[in-house]
């Protein structure tokens, strides 16, 4: 039975409560080329990229929203020549600012000048703790010598730093070496992500699953550690999707912690929603970040639990994970209006798991390399 | 093996981790301390122990207990239990450090 009280109050004329952050992919061109990237397949080209002024009226407009930080990402956000000015403009109208980066084409002349114009937080992802395997699945010789030594100027700078850790068949087995170099390189912060199977990585999935015995050996030596990191570096750790038995909460929700900017202004509830067909996107040379905000129709189709089928309706956890991702059900269940199948309650939960080891399996699997 | 890090003690002297500053958000007319990709809403209380005990001007976290004791006259022992395990958490959650 579904109870009328949700549905109603997603019908109330109340506004949504304002994003946390904005995040905008500048550029969806990248001297990288890992096989996960959650780039969409079909890459913005840089001719067709906003120009400055029309990223510092999105700023404008993400302030007005009531957007609190910026992310600024890609792509690699630093193939932009403008990336010091628009950081400059965030700083000015009291956003915060994050720099989600490769770090291959930084260096320290060029973090002094982004934390003059006011950035916080560099967050830098790393492929491997080594280089070899690190530089293989980039697709960028010499990159991971270049992370690590950028990553040391951002902590001797001041700035905070968080390492960014994509987990996956080829380099789960070394959790703990990851850790220990985060540790080393003085990230306050550690996100241990597994890939996640959208874009790039879905058509990559059987090259880059991991096996059960190495998922929970690496979950293990995580939560062994997990009381002795504590105060020394914040660890983001999330089970992978596959593994799992209930759905992470999306992005926090639906529509309702991001927006997230595409290179030429599409404005996304989340960065894989390209992906759902007959979803209509509006750009920022449309409306404004606070119009779609409010009511854009790609923001309101998932928003709240109003659009939600059984089991979520019904389901007591329906406020904390929103039914999971919608991008996932797609991809695995066939329709973004149903639950996640990652959800041991989704009748299409059995079929995640035969998907999962039957890519586990295919060992011998290759990548193909994130194109242009 | 390595050990445990220690709770936040009186003798340390804390700071706010690089990348975190104090905001008022007037739009939503709340204090929060904003971070790399997160932040956290302060209560009156949480606001009143990182004004007192967190900063360069601040002696040592056993000067900011001793403010707090006068400013809410409570008695110190209680007072100082909660500020250190306020202290301790937001340490381990990176938004302080020694
Ligand atoms: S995932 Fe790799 S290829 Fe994609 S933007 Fe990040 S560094 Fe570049
Ligand atoms: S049934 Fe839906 S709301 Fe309940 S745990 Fe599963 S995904 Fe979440």
């Amino acid at each position: 039975m579904s109870c009328a009280l949700p549905a109603f109050a997603a019908v109330s004329q109340t506004d949504p409560a304002p994003p946390f952050a904005v995040l905008m992919e500048l550029t969806h061109r990248c001297p990288l080329r890992c096989p996960y990237c959650s780039n969409p397949v079909a890459l913005d080209a840089a001719s067709a990229e906003l120009d400055t002024a029309t990223w510092k009226r999105v700023l404008d407009e993400a302030a007005d929203v009531g957007a609190l930080q910026v992310h600024f990402s890609g792509g690699e956000p630093c193939v932009r020549k403008d990336l010091e000015e628009l950081v400059a403009h965030a700083t000015e109208i009291g956003l915060y600012s994050n720099l989600i980066t490769s770090a291959v084409l930084l260096d320290r002349a060029r973090l002094e000048r982004l934390q003059r114009a006011g950035l916080q937080h560099v967050q830098i992802s790393l492929q491997d703790s080594e280089a070899a395997g690190a530089d293989r699945v980039g697709g960028y010789k010499g990159g991971h010598v270049k992370k690590l030594e950028v990553a040391r100027a951002v902590v001797a700078q001041g700035l905070a730093l968080t390492i960014n850790a994509v987990l996956h068949r080829h380099n789960i087995d070394r959790v703990n070496d990851v850790i220990d170099l985060a540790m080393d390189l003085g990230a306050g912060r550690i996100e241990i992500a597994n890939v996640q199977y959208y874009g790039w990585a879905l058509a990559n999935r059987a090259a880059l699953m991991p096996s059960r015995d190495q998922l929970l050996a690496m979950d293990a030596a995580v939560r062994a550690r997990l009381p002795e990191l504590a105060g020394r570096i914040v660890v983001d750790y999330v089970v992978p999707d596959y593994y799992a038995r209930r759905p992470k909460s999306c992005m926090g929700g639906w529509a309702r912690r991001f927006m997230n900017v595409t290179p030429r202004g599409r404005v996304l509830p989340c960065h894989a929603a390209e992906t759902i067909p007959g979803m209509e996107f509006e750009t920022v040379h449309d409306r404004s970040l606070s119009d779609i905000w409010r009511d854009g129709p790609a923001f309101t189709r998932y928003r709240g639990t109003a659009w939600m089928p059984e089991p979520c309706q019904s389901c007591d956890h329906k406020e904390e994970d929103w039914g999971g991702c919608r991008c996932q059900a797609l991809a695995l269940a066939g329709s973004a209006d149903a639950t996640d199948p990652v959800c041991e309650l989704s009748s299409a939960h059995a079929e995640v798991a035969v998907l999962r080891d039957r890519d586990a399996a295919a060992l011998e699997a290759e990548w193909r390399y994130r194109g242009v | 093996m390595n050990a445990l890090t220690p709770h936040i003690g009186e003798t340390d002297r804390l700071r706010l981790a690089p990348g975190v500053m104090l905001r008022n958000d007037r739009r939503r007319g709340e204090w929060m301390l904003m971070a790399p990709e997160r932040l956290l809403v302060l209560d009156e209380m949480a606001l009143a122990v990182v004004r007192a005990c967190v900063g360069a001007e601040v002696a040592d976290v056993a000067a900011g207990i001793d403010r707090l004791t006068a400013e809410y006259d409570a008695p110190r022992p209680e007072v100082a239990a909660d500020v250190l395990e306020m202290l301790t958490d937001l340490r381990n959650k990176g938004y302080v450090v020694t």
